[in-house]
């Protein structure tokens, strides 16, 4: 199958303008005839779901939480980039796209991400007319930082509750036209099934949560904003009902899944405490700016870590990567915890920590200083631990916390299904092999309020308004599938649960396909991944019934699709025989065991194809043209 | 350093909205005082399940503290004990071997019970919807810089902007007041210059959501503030009712 991603002709600064003007537009008298059918509410959802209904289109849309204020956008904290170069540092669009593209390992698609670099300073301009309280410096004008290793300071704050000040901003947005009843909005739901109509994406099928009733509902398009596959690791700093089963439905009606091996490892978390843990908090990364990170020298030092000297410490990112130290990129610093820990110099009580020591900042700034700076995580760090940073230092441990893969789309935003769109984290677009800090923010609004009002116009102008109805038989048999699940998943009664199952399938990833892989580990997993989802159909237990307020239930339907999403993650990786960004195999490495691309032979995004149930996914590939930079080996001795 | 404690439970136990409840008592073995509140039920509720009965439901969703969808009264108190914190990031530290602890759902004539410690907060969304926001459509707005901001203005509005929308405040006051909530809401759009033109319809139009939907009024007894995870300020009820008397003046 050959894949088309719709790259508009020309140079790459006039791509997008010229695509908008080719673009196909509704008549604003007809854009009320259609109805798009918006899945999630975070960043992308609810920014997409108003604009679009600010735009005259009817809009269904649709969570999971209680609210669509709860969507796990909100807990992004440190910033969104945009380049506005309002600190007069040299930052222009030019820069923010090739820092993307660079950042990504050379595996995105230079037009979008340009695009996206093109969007970002409309962002902070709408954003600011919402009436989001971004900090500000003393004259009024806004402030900014730099983050995530960037050299120009064009991060965009509040506090460091930035995904939460957005989200309410797009929540404001949205829920504008909700009292305007252009956006009917339905909480408590599980999008169950994708409902094609021949071959085009015409409606879902959903649980409402609180009755346990199945609904259908028929669209002009859908669009997925379901967010990452972070969780597919159990243990990540997602929120808990984070999933992957919108897009996993969508790839088993023929969508193509792009890319599932790029998994982000979030270095500074605190670490694991026990086996009842249920989820990873993150600790803003730049406390890497201030704090260094060291292990004991000696495997199985169990002195305090005040009592270990100097000379029996190992500042291993120090001594390693001496002109970027402490700050080397999140993909570089997870994996190199990891292998202090893996020989044993790990700490804590599960020996799966490094410290991260503000001793020195603290004698050279006073801890005043360090206090100003970071306050708010030593206070969220003591809160959590009952340790005082201050004091002793800080454990800390990566974690699995952004999915760069998703459903694969075209510049349209649409995927290989017609009518089909997927925005933000869900989608493969923009961040290549590895995102950099305060770019999620930026990727999920730009196409929400500024890319899919464009690109759907153009897909329904071409289509016509629908004709189909929930009368139709592939609403009837899409429903009667998922009751059918459910009724299986309800009378196997065995003897584990699903978080029990799900915690399993979550230690295989992440010991043989977390920061590090390699082949055998790969072949090992997918033995261990398959014989857990015999374990599961056979031996999971889940209470109650279908026709209530079943957490239990909504559950096992998740964890049934992150065991089929394992084996796509695997076979992903297994197939990339290259290291990139976020992936490294240990077979690729360069002496200083920095991951090695192979541009010869893998400049492509992997678009993965369902081929039938326990059968192997297909791989398409979509070749990646660089016409505007020249690949590099990253490196950061 | 990690211990383990044993705890009693008594535990709100309601079917679904029709359905009269009660206080049901479990016992909570061997919690490591490291966990967090909700992991507690996480094991509490793995018992349950693998005993063949319905474990307890309640809602929650980031577990560090943002995102509002968790609370419950824990002894008497929104939020449990601890001042400033959610009921995820409340710590089994805070717990004594042996204790008995209460867990109720958050309670209000405008939060209807769903299922157990599950409430209905829709109502807080209905006051949004009439007018928490400032209305301007996508694409046109000016530069970001074009408006100063003076940075004290600027982190009043952030202060109040933090509101989780957790629904504490409402639990804990006696009068089952939203006035916090739709303070902290109308404070931030009425301090910054974006949300000026339309100060007086808003507040006048979410004070009447307010009213029409059952939440009560405020009588200044504080108990908002003293169970606000996000520390909420009272100040802002104060500036909600000079935006509302600011409104009815021609």
């Amino acid at each position: 199958m050959s894949l088309n991603s719709n790259i508009p002709e020309g140079p790459l600064h006039e791509k997008w303008d010229r695509h908008k003007f080719k673009l196909k537009l509704v008549n604003p008298a007809n854009k009320r005839k259609y109805t798009v059918l918006v899945v999630g509410s975070g960043l992308a959802g609810a920014s997409a779901s108003a604009s679009l209904a600010e735009l005259g289109y009817n809009v269904k849309t649709f969570c999971m939480q209680d609210s669509p204020r709860r969507a796990h956008s909100i807990a992004a904290q440190g910033g969104i980039n945009a380049a506005k170069n309002y600190q007069n540092d040299g930052d222009s669009v030019q820069r923010l796209f090739y820092d993307t593209i660079k950042g990504g390992d050379f595996r995105a698609r230079e037009a979008n991400v340009y695009r996206l670099a093109q969007i970002s300073s409309n962002i902070i301009d709408q954003c600011v007319a919402q009436g989001v309280p971004f900090a500000r410096e003393y004259g009024g004008l806004l402030a900014n930082r730099s983050f995530g290793g960037a050299q120009v300071s064009r991060t965009f704050y509040a506090r460091g509750q930035t995904g939460q000040q957005l989200l309410l901003g797009a929540y404001g947005a949205l829920s504008r036209q909700i009292a305007a009843k252009k956006v009917t909005m339905f909480t408590r739901r599980d999008m169950l099934e994708l409902v094609l109509v021949d071959g085009k994406a015409k409606g879902i099928i959903t649980r409402n949560l609180i009755t346990g009733e199945i609904e259908k509902h028929v669209g002009d398009a859908v669009v997925l904003a379901t967010g990452g596959y972070g969780n597919v690791f159990f243990l990540s700093t997602n929120a808990m009902a984070c999933n992957v089963s919108a897009a996993m439905r969508a790839y088993k009606k023929g969508a193509f899944f792009a890319n599932p091996c790029y998994t982000q490892i979030h270095p500074t978390c605190i670490p694991v405490h026990g086996d009842y843990q249920s989820k990873l908090t993150l600790m803003s990364e730049s406390l890497r700016n201030d704090g260094r990170v060291w292990v004991p020298k000696n495997p199985g030092d169990k002195r305090k870590p005040n009592e270990i000297p100097d000379q029996d410490r190992f500042y291993f990112l120090e001594e390693k990567y001496p002109s970027f130290g402490n700050l080397v990129p999140r993909d570089v610093a997870s994996r190199n915890a990891k292998e202090q820990c893996d020989a044993g110099r790990g700490v804590g009580e599960t020996g799966y920590a490094v410290y991260l020591d503000f001793k020195e900042a603290i004698a050279r700034d006073g801890e005043d200083v360090i206090k100003r700076k970071y306050g708010n995580l030593f206070a969220m760090y003591e809160k959590i631990t009952a340790d005082n940073p201050y004091k002793t230092p800080m454990m800390i441990y990566p974690a699995s916390h952004y999915a760069m893969g998703g459903l694969w789309v075209d510049y349209n935003l649409m995927s290989n299904v017609p009518g089909l769109f997927v925005l933000g984290e869900a989608n493969f677009s923009d961040h290549g092999a590895n995102r950099l800090g305060a770019s999620a923010l930026m990727q999920g609004l730009a196409d929400g309020y500024f890319i899919i009002p464009y690109t759907i116009g153009g897909y329904l102008a071409g289509e016509g308004s629908s004709t189909v109805s929930v009368t139709d038989s592939a609403f009837g048999e899409a429903a009667a599938q998922v009751e059918q699940t459910m009724d299986t998943l309800l009378s196997i009664k065995g003897k584990r649960t699903c978080d029990d199952i799900h915690r399993e399938l979550g230690k295989i990833l992440w010991d043989y396909c977390g920061m590090a892989r390699n082949d055998e580990g790969l072949e090992k997993a997918k033995h261990l991944v398959n014989d857990l989802r015999k374990e599961f159909w056979t031996n999971v237990t889940v209470p109650g019934s279908k026709s209530e307020l079943n957490q239990s239930l909504e559950k096992a339907g998740r964890v049934a699709e992150f065991l089929d999403f394992a084996d796509l993650l695997l076979e992903d990786a297994s197939s990339r025989k290259e290291s990139c960004g976020s992936h490294l195999n240990e077979a690729y490495q360069t002496e200083e065991n920095e991951a090695r691309r192979d541009d010869e032979n893998f400049t492509y995004v992997a678009a993965w194809g369902y081929a039938g149930k326990e059968k192997k996914a297909q791989l398409n590939k979509e070749p990646l043209v660089f016409e505007n930079v020249t690949l590099s080996q990253r490196s950061y001795k | 350093m990690t211990k383990t404690i044993n705890l009693t439970l008594k535990v709100w136990r309601q079917k679904n909205s029709q359905a009269k409840g009660n206080l049901e008592t479990y016992s909570a073995k061997n919690i490591s005082t490291d966990m967090s509140f909700l992991e507690m039920m996480d094991v509490v509720n793995e018992t349950l399940i693998l005993e063949g009965k319905d474990p307890i439901t309640f809602d929650h969703d980031c577990r560090e503290g943002i995102c509002g969808m968790c609370g419950a009264v824990v002894n008497g108190r929104a939020h449990g004990p601890e001042k400033g914190t959610t009921l995820c990031q409340l710590h089994m530290r805070h717990f004594s071997d042996g204790d008995v602890v209460v867990v109720e759902p958050f309670r209000s004539r405008a939060f209807k019970v769903l299922k157990d410690l599950m409430v209905d907060r829709s109502g807080l969304d209905q006051i949004i919807q009439a007018g928490g926001y400032v209305s301007v459509n996508t694409g046109g707005a000016q530069d970001a810089n074009a408006i100063p901001v003076p940075q004290k203005i600027a982190d009043k509005a952030m202060d109040a902007a933090e509101c989780i929308g957790c629904g504490a405040c409402v639990a804990s006051c006696p009068n089952a007041s939203a006035m916090l909530f739709v303070g902290a809401k109308v404070s931030q759009l009425a301090l910054l210059p974006q949300g000026k033109p339309e100060a007086k319809e808003r507040v006048v139009s979410m004070i009447s959501k307010m009213d029409e939907l059952g939440f009560g009024n405020c009588s200044n007894e504080r108990e908002c503030e003293a169970e606000c995870p996000k520390n909420i300020s009272i100040e802002n009820i104060a500036r909600l009712n000079r935006e509302f008397i600011k409104a009815g003046v021609k």
